[in-house]
């Protein structure tokens, strides 16, 4: 269970002192309110069988290895042999039960591997990974029982590739949008006012749990409850932020590095008190939870993720054409391209920031939107989005607002493809790597200005 | 309501391990930030990589501690190289988002369960890399006294860890005030007035950006020395957020400024802690505000807000010069 983990890297990393503060910053994220008692308690329990297991014999601590054997849908998957090798000859084969468990006493520490026999996966079952028939578990002290998974699913080896870059291909898409929705944003508001905002991802998560409180509290239907989060996102995060902390800052005169560290005291202010009202885990909204997807060609998709598309689609071309056709808009591109002829020719260079941040902020919120429609809402959403934003505004040309839409379908693209050649949790590491090597080729982006590099 | 353990641990804080880990982050920030004008983002992969290389090849290959700093000091130049070469003809803003890029991938190719074998996954590293370290150890029994505490394990690190502190600083000291750290810091006030001068600016930021990021990586040596094990998300993007937090609070552009930043960063840190802690236990604070593991979140919030004080009210720090450095570069 996720605590477990959490305590016994807790115990672990702290030597059961916690002087660890930037660790305990991370636990705390995962860690869930609703386990907070429990927590304490086991960490009593662990403290005294660390204990107990320094004074008495190993032998003495019960521990064991085990798991739960289960389909992608949580059916119990029985009869499947598992072997056990450990230090020192340690050898064991045990079979899952009817409801799909296996454990194995352990008495030693040391480094164990579980080998699933995977010809006994019933027919369609298979390992999602089939690189992954061995699982290697450390075993760092007795007392603290350690699960292993083994992620079985529908098997990967089915598809072809052509039917899984389709299908990453359409979640490229998706990805890029929402990147793109937030991308769109920085940019506006680095090209008028140079800001390079650290803080704009929490406008995702505060958009995302805007949507959560409506929905799941308020009650409100999703459609309802997805616009006025938009709405709120965008007097709040928009019109108060810029009008209560970034004018009165650019008033004072502070510089355009020292507001970049202003905004990150900000994002980490805000993160942690997202944490403190909402807690560390990922939630769903209860609305559309478990929508089945349609079967269009090749391609998987679930109708609330094709209607928040297309709804981000038009969100991003209204955007585009207000920068291009109104007043507004032209005023400010013409703030972004020289803010002082721009004030020197009458256009109230502070309404137009205001009217940027506004926008910005209601594009943001709709990608946390479209998140937390589709994947559920947690206090890490902005963060873990804001580096691949960064990523597409850097990768478009900082300032250019169509470059940040290209350099957002890239990255959205890239990262879902990639991982046709590398592990799923190197996908991001793929994006950014992309981003320092196009840097170096053409530092200001594929479609950014040269005057803009230094 | 327990002062006196509230003083124990706060002391304890304020000289300890933690503080000589953000003091060595600082101080490399120092070197690209006060003195030469780099906003690197990324010093958090610098200390990681330097945690991972005493761990890993101790651990996995057998070699032995003091070859393993080598190693270490190796692969942070390697790093400085790989970061340098891209980044240091960008502007600074750029250079900010390609370094915590870099960092971030450190951080994740660290946890990856693909390198496992290696690295040891999210879990990290542990195990008694550091024996060669803690068998010099000459102290039997740690400090015992009514206000301050440290086992014996920890008494030896904070003892040599601020004696290499000292050390560093004064080198820096010495780099800073010769003609090399008054050309560095020319090129934090006008790079083309130097390269007018026939200065290879670009060879000089990646001197800077090196001897920052090699003194980082000791602070990585001491991170992962002092816990005998390494993690991977303990070397997030906060870590870095937070050796910026240290270096501005002492005062960027000042040699002692990181320790004195680190000291009144983690005085503060643990202090506010212990008294929310000690006040939510005994029921000062009612439960219903604050339970006792939100106080951890309400520390971060108050770190992040005074962040944003210190960059608003005072960015120049507590014992910094407005006019060595206000932070005030109009990219």
């Amino acid at each position: 269970m996720e605590w477990e983990r959490t305590l016994s890297q807790v115990l672990k990393t702290e030597g059961l002192k916690g002087s660890n503060k930037v660790a305990s910053g991370r636990i705390l994220g995962v860690r869930t309110l609703r386990f907070a008692s429990l927590l304490l308690l086991s960490l009593f329990a662990a403290t005294s069988s660390v204990a107990l297991s320094s004074s008495a014999s190993a032998a003495d601590t019960p521990t064991k290895l085990y798991g739960i054997l289960t389909d992608k849908d949580g059916g119990a998957l029985s009869g499947v042999r598992i072997s056990i090798a450990g230090p020192a000859g340690f050898a064991a084969e045990v079979t899952t039960g009817a409801d799909g468990s296996w454990e194995v006493p352990i008495t030693t520490k040391g480094t164990f591997a579980a080998t699933i026999n995977e010809g006994d996966l019933p027919e369609g079952q298979a390992l999602t990974d089939p690189t992954k028939v061995t699982i290697k578990a450390n075993v760092f002290m007795l007392g603290v029982d350690l699960r292993l998974l083994f992620p079985i699913g529908p098997g990967v080896e089915k598809a072809s590739l052509l039917v899984r870059s389709a299908q990453l291909t359409v979640d490229g898409i998706i990805l890029g949008l929402i990147i793109g929705l937030a991308a769109l944003g920085l940019n506006l508001i680095f090209g008028t006012t140079g800001l390079t905002n650290f803080a704009h991802g929490e406008i995702l998560t505060f958009a995302g749990l805007l949507t959560y409180y409506l929905s799941a509290i308020v009650k409100l239907p999703v459609l309802a409850a997805a616009p006025l989060a938009v709405i709120l996102s965008a007097f709040i995060a928009g019109y108060l932020q810029d009008r209560f902390l970034w004018k009165p800052l650019r008033k004072r005169g502070t510089g355009l590095i020292a507001m970049l560290v202003v905004s990150i005291g900000f994002a980490i202010f805000l993160r942690y008190f997202f944490l403190f009202i909402f807690g560390g885990d990922t939630r769903q909204l209860p609305q559309y939870a478990g929508q089945a997807g349609l079967e269009l060609g090749p391609v998987n998709i679930t109708p609330k993720s094709i209607l928040t598309t297309i709804f981000g689609i038009i969100f991003i071309i209204v955007a585009t054409l207000w920068l291009l056709r109104t007043r507004m808009g032209k005023a400010s591109r013409a703030v972004a391209d020289n803010p002082a002829l721009a004030s020197a020719s009458g256009i109230d260079v502070q309404k137009v920031i205001l009217a940027v941040w506004v926008l910005g902020a209601a594009l943001a919120g709709y990608a946390g939107v479209i998140v937390t429609i589709n994947q559920g809402v947690s206090f890490l959403m902005g963060q873990d989005m804001l580096l691949l934003i960064f990523a597409a505004v850097t990768l478009g040309g900082l300032g250019t607002a169509n470059g940040a839409l290209v350099g957002s379908l890239i990255i959205g693209l890239f990262v879902q493809l990639s991982t046709l050649f590398i592990p799923t949790e190197l996908k991001y590491v793929g994006a950014l790597i992309v981003l320092i090597l196009i840097l170096i080729v053409r530092p200001q982006g594929i479609l950014g200005r040269k005057e803009r590099i230094g | 309501m327990d002062f006196l353990f509230i003083i124990q641990q706060t002391l304890g804080a304020t000289i300890g391990v933690n503080t000589i880990i953000f003091a060595l982050a600082a101080i490399g920030l120092n070197m690209h930030f006060g003195y030469t004008g780099l906003l690197n983002f990324g010093q958090a992969g610098f200390l990681a990589i330097g945690a991972y290389s005493v761990a890993v090849p101790v651990i996995s290959f057998g070699v032995p501690l003091w070859v393993a700093f080598i190693i270490g000091i190796g692969n942070s130049i390697l790093f400085a190289l790989l970061l340098g070469v891209p980044t240091l003809r960008l502007r600074a803003d750029y250079l900010a988002i390609v370094t915590i890029a870099a960092a971030e991938i450190v951080r994740q190719i660290a946890r990856s369960a693909t390198f496992n074998e290696w690295l040891g996954g999210s879990d990290g590293i542990t195990g008694k890399f550091g024996k060669d370290f803690f068998d010099l150890n000459p102290f039997k029994e740690g400090l015992e006294t009514p206000i301050l505490r440290f086992n014996a394990n920890d008494l030896w690190v904070v003892i040599t860890g601020w004696i290499l502190v000292a050390i560093i600083i004064f080198v820096m000291w010495l780099m800073v005030n010769s003609p090399w750290g008054r050309l560095m810091r020319a090129i934090r006030e006008d790079e083309d007035a130097v390269r007018s001068l026939g200065k290879n600016v670009y060879l000089y930021k990646m001197q800077s950006l090196i001897i920052g990021g090699v003194i980082g990586s000791i602070g990585g040596f001491v991170y992962a020395l002092s816990r005998q094990s390494v993690q991977p998300d303990n070397y997030g993007t906060a870590l870095t957020f937070f050796a910026y937090t240290v270096l501005i609070l002492g005062g960027a552009a000042r040699v002692f400024s990181p320790i004195v930043g680190a000291m009144i960063f983690w005085f503060l840190i643990v202090f506010i802690e212990q008294v929310l802690r000690e006040a939510v236990t005994n029921n000062v604070i009612p439960d219903w505000l604050i339970g006792v593991n939100q106080v951890g979140q309400i520390r971060f919030m108050l770190m992040g807000i005074g962040l944003m004080c210190l960059m608003i009210f005072r960015p120049q720090g507590i014992f910094g010069d407005k006019k060595e450095l206000a932070l005030d570069a109009k990219a």
